[in-house]
């Protein structure tokens, strides 16, 4: 397995919760979360971006970003299942939000040292951006958690929904291990501790527990998928499909 | 206010007759980056050269590299520029004391972590009551 597909399987989670964040443009409660919902989807996709265009030129067959976002299918992306989860409410949104953010902060830091020049640099942006995520999706777990009956039940009915997809984030692909053994990525399994961390810090304010497993849900990486990333796929994609090679 | 005051343009050289101007995004996704980028190229070719961007990721923009004279110039504009020592995990963190660009009052108060724009938070003068942009440390 090459490094330019796990570098691919990171730009892919990044794109797809990055676009997921920004269905909620135009329909979020308040107008402070409408520009928070689609600033952090930008960060998002900003990541995704450099790290399609990284593993487009190690790949070494002349696919672009664009090449690579949009004329994929739905077996050929690699996220994890947590990020292609659909927002339902407020709840789920900021708990997979959190989630995603306490796994990649750290993970950005520890990239920092990285073998590989550009995952460097976008680790030292990404790790701030990270620490943002992880503060304004903490806060809304806490308000929420630690709010009314109403927010409580569905906070608890979001961490219910989310747990068994948080296992996967600590899996590594075959590609992953061999970007692992190079230096270029680092060792997900190894991030487990920090990521309990946090999460126990802001459960703890917000009043909710962490369930234990019955099992885990897996597949993104091997392309096994939940149906709800074909229609993000389809919407995302229409357009470029539509109109092969367009530029704008 | 130029993009050599944010820090943004890093440095501009010429090689083998070409200008090569090298450019960093402040925040990953901004999508300000692209019409900076040709916007330098185009300055570049009206002073007769021939010209190319590079894009640089590594070490990241910070708001640190925000020159004296860029921040008053943001000041006078109205937005706050960063405090200081945006390496410290206290300034992403921590609630910093925000001054207010117009009157200069301390007495201020975060209304929204993102504001028009990814790099600015939206805040607010408890003192002259005014809102205003302040330009997020990173
Ligand atoms: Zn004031």
């Amino acid at each position: 397995m090459a490094v330019w597909e796990a570098l691919l399987e990171l730009a892919d989670d990044h794109l797809v919760l990055g676009h997921r964040i920004s269905e909620w443009c135009g329909h979020a409660p308040m107008l402070e979360e409408d520009l928070a919902m689609p600033n952090m989807g930008l960060d998002l996709i900003g990541t995704a971006r450099t790290l399609y265009d990284h593993a487009g030129k190690l790949e070494g067959k002349g696919r672009s970003e664009d090449d690579l976002a949009y004329l994929r299918d739905e077996r050929e992306y690699r996220n994890c299942l947590l990020v292609e989860r659909p927002n339902e409410d407020f709840a789920h949104t900021m708990l997979r939000q959190f989630y995603f953010a306490a796994f990649m902060r750290p993970y950005w830091l520890a990239a920092l040292n990285s073998t590989d020049e550009t995952v460097r640099g976008v680790a030292g942006k990404a790790e701030k951006e990270m620490a943002y995520h992880i503060r304004h999706a903490g806060e809304w777990v806490i308000r929420l958690g630690d709010g009314t009956e109403e927010s409580a039940a569905r906070m608890r009915d979001a961490v219910e929904a989310l747990h068994i997809y948080v296992d996967e984030l600590f899996d590594s692909s075959d590609a992953a291990r061999d970007a692992e053994a190079a230096g270029v990525l680092p060792v997900r399994a190894d991030l487990r501790a920090t990521w309990e961390r946090t999460v126990s810090e802001v459960f703890a304010e917000a009043l909710l527990e962490q369930p234990k497993a019955a099992y885990a849900q897996r597949g993104g990486r091997q392309g096994i998928h939940n149906e709800t990333l074909g229609h993000l796929l389809a919407e995302m994609q229409v357009v470029h499909r539509a109109h092969p090679g367009a530029r704008w | 206010m130029t993009v050599a005051d944010l820090g943004i343009l890093r440095w501009v050289r010429v090689e083998n007759g070409v200008a090569v101007a090298g450019v960093t995004p402040t925040y990953s996704g901004c999508p300000a980056v692209l019409a900076i980028e040709l916007a330098v190229e185009a300055a570049l070719r009206d002073a007769g050269f021939e010209a190319r961007i590079e894009r640089v990721l590594s070490p990241p923009w910070t708001t640190d590299w925000i020159t004296e004279e860029g921040r008053e110039k943001l000041r006078e504009y109205g937005i706050a520029p960063p405090v200081k020592a945006s390496g410290s995990i206290r300034s992403l963190f921590g609630d910093v004391a925000v001054t207010c660009p117009k009157c200069g009052s301390t007495d201020t108060e975060k209304l929204s972590e993102f504001g028009s724009t990814a790099c600015k938070a939206h805040y607010r003068c408890r003192s002259c009551l005014e809102p205003f942009d302040y330009f997020k440390c990173i």
